[in-house]
């Protein structure tokens, strides 16, 4: 009997899928939810981040199981890098993100959201000992893009001191867009892959600023042993989105509703702000 | 495929095309230096030989992403690093992804300069210095020209390598191709459309290198070149 | 230097287990990788040997195309895209339905089929080091294909192919830390976070550089061994590999 070439190319492509399909097999088409895979990325305190034996801990670790709880449904969470998550999640390797991500409208065109469960403000963070001593706007009042006027002043006496200066920012975070859009003709931005390295390169003076989520900026302030400080206006709203929410696929209105429902009797309860008080010593739940 | 978009992401990833290049050579330049040092080491001392043997064990044994990572962010830890003379330097990432592709170049060359070596024949040398040659002389027309000539194949391979190493680069925010390409997936997520483009851009770089390289091959070995009158084996 | 003990360590300080399962999710990826491309370079190879004038230079094309393009964005590629194609390659055999690529499956893939365009290189050298007057004395005894390969190419080549292949063994498993960008947590990966974490970036790369370097060893003195054994009962006088 003759085996052909192409009998051994069929096998070949064979194996090929096999692979992929033996990698995970699962039709994302179940409605009927067993198990609910959660991305986050680990590397974001004091969201999520990664402890020394290797488990995720957090605030969203936390939430999450409280979440599961209320819901009746297992989920698992698993590391993975930002760049690249909300894409993940519309192929189909997971089934949520909690990664602090915000709802943004240009993010709700490929995603869906669930209600935020955080909402904080974004600012700077420099090095005490650094280039910048200080910026203006340190400890005012968050600063709402929806104040227009108000916000043109900050984003005016911020580029003074900016000026010339490099900031680090994680790629395609609100901060980015942020930064992209009111001060890319007065600073030098950089974007990282990666949040940590942010903070690392200002650490060594690399660069003289890091734009990033308040809470993210506190939780390295507290690890710099009075080193680093978070300095000048806090902004909150319009390209910095609403809050931060759990990032779902559009094909998936159970998900949403089941998520909401749960998040509805953590906040009614009080249980998110007993989380947020243990993690960000502040209560962040939003305002709805 | 949306051709319009991948029109419009072209000229944005080609931007990054005069980094890619200026990565390259200047790290083929340094590594090819660099080479030529851990060459006369190897040939001065027998400890010599032995660091010279320990560098490319390290260099090649390791990925270069970590060899970046340890150049970039491991080096910025030290104190005493930041406030060297050198510091105003390793601050770039340019300088500091220079510095490791250099670095792993020079080992693979130094290997590749080592078999070119050998195959200068020894009776070719003999010949020479019997003649009257002086070491410098020998070395100027009789080594260097063979030792080139027998290790351009791999050299050529080398060569390629490195084109595509350079994008490694953009994992320390260098904005070369690949580094243009990954911000530009962050921004629409259109993902298989971009990298592809990216990839055709090295694609076109490698294959007219490796041409080059074959020319150069062909004006260098004319006797191997096929005469009509050959049969083939 | 105790401190760098202590964290490099299996305590509950310490990240010594993050690092060890690292390290064996490199040799688990490497594996993987370096036996899709042992298999697709195989095939590759006999295309390009025996193969028909248009296979022939598909199989060529192949190389060419993979050995132009950096790894990191073919692993990009496959992670990103990965989805789209798996599909399409499952719809052809029936499979309805979406379907999934984790890390190390794109992690594999993509490395696999790196490797495979060179390790097609690897053997195809190999085969034609077999001297011919062996092939036609194969042929004239009557042996059929498959145990033509079996008992003559196969030995032979892989005799030649031996170093080759050990220098691609060792090329996956530096190429299996570009795996990090997918998130899949191999060794790289892990001393990332722990470098994160810490803020102790010198010493976690270091470490990884490290466990890259026994892996590497190992692997080589594996590889000269079984160079050695394969040259058994050969005249001295057969070329060095």
């Amino acid at each position: 009997m003759t085996i052909t070439r192409s009998d051994f190319l069929k096998l070949g492509l064979g194996a090929a899928a096999g692979l992929a399909l033996g990698a995970a097999p699962r039709t994302a088409a179940a409605k009927e939810w067993k198990l609910i895979r959660v991305a986050t990325e680990g590397a974001f305190p004091p969201y999520n981040m990664h402890a020394p034996d290797g488990r995720l801990i957090g605030f969203e670790p936390d939430l999450l199981q409280e979440l599961s709880a209320r819901m009746g449904v297992k989920c698992e969470m698993i590391a993975q890098a930002w760049d690249g998550m909300i894409a993940g999640l519309t192929d189909g390797k997971y089934d949520a993100i909690m990664d602090a991500v915000s709802v943004t409208p240009k993010r709700e065109e490929v995603i869906a959201f669930s209600r935020p469960y955080a909402s904080a403000g974004s600012g700077f963070a420099i090095m005490k000992e650094g280039s910048i001593k200080s910026l203006p706007g340190t400890g005012a009042p968050r600063v709402p893009f929806a104040d227009e006027a108000a916000a043109k002043k900050a984003i005016e006496e911020l580029a003074k001191p900016l000026a010339g200066k490099t900031v680090a920012v994680q790629v395609s975070t609100i901060q980015n867009d942020v930064l992209n859009r009111y001060f890319k003709d007065v600073l030098t931005i950089r974007t990282y892959s990666s949040g940590p390295d942010t903070f690392l390169d200002l650490k060594s003076g690399r660069v003289d600023a890091v734009m990033a989520s308040q809470i993210n900026i506190q939780a390295n302030v507290k690890k710099s042993n009075g080193e680093m400080i978070q300095s000048g206006y806090l902004f909150t709203g319009g390209l910095l989105g609403v809050g931060s929410a759990v990032g779902l696929r559009k094909g998936d209105p159970e998900l949403k509703e089941m998520f909401d429902k749960a998040l509805k009797s953590a906040i009614d309860d009080g249980t998110l702000k007993k989380l947020a008080l243990k993690w960000f010593e502040m209560d962040i739940t939003p305002a709805t | 495929m949306d051709f319009a978009f991948i029109a419009q992401v072209f000229p944005k990833l080609l931007a990054g095309l005069p980094l890619t290049l200026l990565l390259a050579v200047l790290s083929l330049l340094g590594g090819g230096l660099i080479a030529l040092g851990l060459s006369g080491l190897r040939a001065s001392s027998w400890i010599g030989a032995r660091v010279a043997d320990f560098y490319v064990y390290i260099f090649r044994g390791t990925p270069l992403l970590i060899q970046i990572f340890l150049i970039y962010y491991g080096l910025a830890q030290f104190p005493a690093v930041r406030h060297s003379v050198f510091w105003p330097l390793l601050r770039e990432p340019y300088v500091c992804a220079l510095l490791s592709l250099m670095l792993n170049d020079a080992a693979y060359t130094s290997e590749i300069l080592r078999g070119g070596l050998r195959a200068v024949p020894a009776g070719a040398i003999e010949a020479a210095r019997v003649a009257g040659m002086t070491r410098l002389t020998l070395l100027r027309r009789i080594i260097l020209p063979l030792a080139f000539r027998q290790a351009l194949p791999a050299y050529g391979a080398e060569i390629t390598s490195m084109v595509k190493a350079t994008s490694l680069a953009s994992v320390v925010t260098l904005m070369e191709v690949t580094g243009i390409a990954r911000a530009e997936v962050s921004e629409t997520y259109r993902a298989i459309e971009v990298f592809l483009c990216a990839a055709v851009i090295y694609l076109v770089l490698v294959t007219v290198i490796a041409r080059a390289v074959d020319l150069l091959e062909d004006h260098l070995t004319p006797y191997r070149r096929p005469t009509s009158a050959r049969s083939v084996a | 230097m105790d401190d760098s003990l202590t964290l490099l360590g299996f305590g509950p300080e310490g990240w010594g287990h993050a690092l060890l399962n690292g390290g064996l999710m490199t040799l688990t990826v490497s594996g993987c990788a370096f036996a899709f491309g042992l298999g697709l370079g195989t095939l590759l190879a006999w295309a390009r040997i025996a193969g028909a004038a248009p296979v022939q230079r598909l199989a060529q094309g192949y190389g060419v195309v993979m050995r132009g393009i950096p790894d990191l964005l073919v692993i990009y590629l496959f992670y990103f895209g990965g989805r789209q194609v798996a599909s399409a390659v499952a719809k052809q055999f029936g499979h309805v339905g979406p379907v999934e690529i984790s890390g190390f499956a794109a992690g594999c893939l993509a490395i696999g089929l790196l490797s495979g365009a060179t390790q097609a290189e690897v053997l195809r050298g190999a085969f034609h080091a077999i001297a011919p007057g062996t092939l036609e004395a194969a042929r004239v005894t009557g042996m059929g294909r498959w145990t033509m390969f079996r008992r003559i190419i196969a030995p032979l080549a892989l005799r030649t192919a031996l170093p080759g292949l050990g220098n691609q063994w060792q090329s996956v498993i530096k190429e299996s830390a570009l795996v990090s960008v997918t998130g899949l947590v191999e060794t790289l990966r892990a001393v990332t976070v722990a470098a994160n974490s810490t803020e102790l970036p010198f010493l976690f790369f270091l470490a990884g550089g490290a466990i890259y370097l026994v892996i590497t060893t190992i692997s080589g003195f594996l590889f000269r061994i079984a160079e050695w054994r394969s040259m058994r009962g050969q005249p001295a006088t057969v070329g060095r590999g």
